[in-house]
């Protein structure tokens, strides 16, 4: 069996402390810049808090994962470079990267700190995850959300890494470090600048008949009735119309959570290594009932004892759940 | 060295006889220099494009043009691991890789690196050249000062550049085909209904917006992509290859249009109002290169 590590986020120093005590085995976080895929405002350490939170984290058991996992424009390669300095400089357990040149760049210069392939490389086939083990060295691929839990254990089977999997939250369908839909309406790139659907570009437009719009960068991205609850207007999550639907339909996706607490058991037995539980955005009371809650989930399964699911499937606070691609090949 | 004009593959699901006319026509009528062919997008159309590839390869070589074959961008299933590893034993035509499946089979041999490789800069672009990459086409979202760091990085190390300069924009992939979803229908029984929509099914926002296009799992700018006062900055960085995609328009006037700019036989301006007449009911965009929203278009003025 494998040792269902629990891989939790840390958007913030008091997130980290939070998720360390909570029972994470491994935090990841980012830098306050575009070396990482959450450059979200008050987010993210500095140097110096990164420093600290190593040591913290090292205290107590648990190791820190440094995403660098964005890609660096042509001209902006020595910020990813000099971020991959300081991480081991402070002795970050492993650098989670996505651009070949920053791969290139670790593996050359820290071929002592394990790399992470990042969800944004998209390697979704053995072949692709050979290729960056074999040029690269990576020790662990962290897989996209689009394959169900028989292709999981196939892929296992023809990889010499270990395998992460996202768990539970954002439900991100797009195959990621392939998307500039962002970019597109924005002029923020969630390749090179680690945005997505940025806030300084939101508005919400209440209308006279009490009905509201969520738009961004001045484009509408879906509209509620007065009664209805307006969600953050995420492109691949808007409603739209096209010629043979004039009603607006979810063109892509549902706003919706991705919670694969009762797949735990399936996804050990198919070899996946590691657990990944989204939301560096999220609040400190978020990340301690989330983490503390797989944590026992992940020790009862360890331990062949029956998990108590019911409190993981709760965590979602009466948003619409999913097990998207992972249960069935239906979703696609 | 002339700058090259380049087609890139038709992401569209486009019948045999429309695909057989079309090249035809950019065979026989077209100043364009290059062609890639092969189904990038959906590896279940890849049967219909596969059977008619040696007449339409012939036709182009016949009428002048080199050919590349290019790579699927998304690969996952048994088909496509397939396609991919059979397309890498090729010796010629040349090939285009848009997935690292593709460059694993590759090894060292030559091969072009597609605009969905994300090869944003130099460093990058330096260790696919070590691996035996000969051409590079850069992601759309690119801005024109990172094109100009990462096209003369790549023409130091004897690499063609490539940059799209006309057709809707790639901006995102997805293992979900959403054509199906639009009708009700999954990936696995989709009866093909992307053949509808030759030029993508067009998402309009609910107040009457137009803003995306779904193509099967890709989806697109609604606009077209246009680079044209561009294009003297995009040579002068070395850009070596101009790319258009094929959209469901006149391309033959188009590719002339943009020929004549590059030989400066005709103002950005004029052609600009040509291709105005030849896309009506499309906006085109030039906001990606300028670092700003891609939708947008960045007036003449505003570029100074």
């Amino acid at each position: 069996m494998s040792l269902a590590e629990l891989i939790c986020p840390a958007g913030t120093p008091a997130a980290l402390r939070t998720a360390v005590d909570a029972g994470a085995d491994a935090v990841y976080c980012g830098f306050q810049d575009a070396t990482n895929a959450r450059n979200f405002p008050g987010l993210n350490f500095t140097p110096e808090e990164l420093e600290a939170s190593v040591a913290y984290a090292h205290a107590r058991g648990a190791k820190v994962l440094l995403a660098l996992n964005t890609y660096p424009p042509a001209g902006k390669v020595d910020l990813w470079r000099q971020a991959a300095d300081k991480g081991a400089q402070f002795g970050v357990d492993a650098f989670i990267v996505a651009d070949m040149g920053v791969a290139e760049y670790i593996a050359r210069t820290y071929p002592h700190i394990r790399l992470h392939l990042s969800v944004q490389a998209a390697a979704s086939s053995p072949e692709a995850i050979r290729y960056y083990c074999e040029n690269f060295g990576v020790k662990r691929v962290v897989l996209p959300r689009i394959l169900t839990i028989p292709e999981i254990r196939e892929i296992r089977k023809e990889i010499p890494c270990e395998i992460e999997t996202f768990i539970f939250g954002n439900h991100g369908l797009m195959v990621e470090g392939r998307c500039s839909l962002t970019n597109y309406l924005t002029g923020q790139s969630t390749n090179l600048d680690g945005v997505c659907s940025p806030a300084s570009d939101v508005e919400y437009i209440r209308h006279s008949d009490g009905s509201m719009s969520s738009k961004l960068g001045g484009f509408t991205i879906d509209s509620f009735g007065p009664e209805e609850k307006a969600g953050y207007p995420t492109i691949c999550k808007g409603r739209y119309t096209v010629p043979h639907r004039t009603d607006g339909y979810y063109a892509f996706e549902e706003p919706i959570s991705l919670n694969l607490a009762r797949l735990l058991p399936d996804l050990i037995d198919a070899g996946v290594h590691a657990f990944k539980i989204e939301g560096r955005q999220r609040s400190k009371s978020y990340v301690r009932s989330v983490v503390s809650s797989f944590r026992n989930a992940v020790d009862d399964i360890r331990a062949g004892r029956t998990a108590d699911i019911a409190n993981l499937v709760a965590l979602t606070e009466g948003q619409k759940q999913t097990q998207g691609a992972f249960a069935t090949k239906k979703w696609r | 060295m002339m700058t090259k004009l380049s087609l890139g593959p038709i992401t569209y699901h486009w019948d045999e006889d429309q695909r057989r006319d079309f090249y035809a026509r950019i065979a026989d009528e077209s100043p364009i220099d290059e062609v890639y062919l092969g189904e990038v997008i959906c590896s279940k159309r890849s049967a219909f494009q596969h059977a008619q590839l040696p007449e339409i390869i012939e036709r182009l070589e016949r009428g002048g043009k080199t050919v590349i074959l290019s790579s699927l961008a998304e690969v996952m299933l048994k088909r496509e691991r397939k396609a991919t590893s059979d397309l890498a034993e090729l010796n010629s035509p040349e090939i285009e890789i848009n997935n690292a499946a593709g460059l694993l089979a590759r090894g060292h041999r030559p091969h072009r690196i597609g605009p969905f490789m994300n090869a944003y800069n130099e460093a990058t672009i330096g260790f696919m050249a070590t691996k035996g990459a000969t051409h590079v086409c850069l992601p759309a979202e690119l801005p024109g000062d990172a094109v100009a760091v990462a096209a003369k990085a790549a023409r130091d190390l004897g690499l063609g550049v490539e940059v799209q300069v006309f057709g809707r924009a790639s901006l995102a992939v997805s293992a979900r085909c959403y054509h199906a979803r639009a009708h009700g229908r999954t990936k696995d029984n989709c009866q093909f209904v992307c053949e509808e929509d030759p030029d993508g099914l067009p998402l309009t926002t609910q107040d009457g917006q137009p803003i995306l296009r779904v193509n099967g799992i890709q989806t697109q700018s609604n606009s077209y992509l246009t680079l044209l006062p561009e294009i003297k900055a995009l040579v002068a960085a070395g850009v070596s290859h101009m790319r258009l995609m094929p959209q469901r328009v006149d391309m033959v006037a188009v590719a002339r249009e943009y020929r004549a700019v590059l030989d400066g036989t005709r103002s950005p301006q004029a052609a600009e109002e040509a291709l105005g007449l030849l896309c009506q009911g499309t906006s085109f965009s030039n906001g990606f290169y300028y670092g700003k929203a891609g939708y947008r278009r960045i007036a003449q003025a505003a570029r100074a």
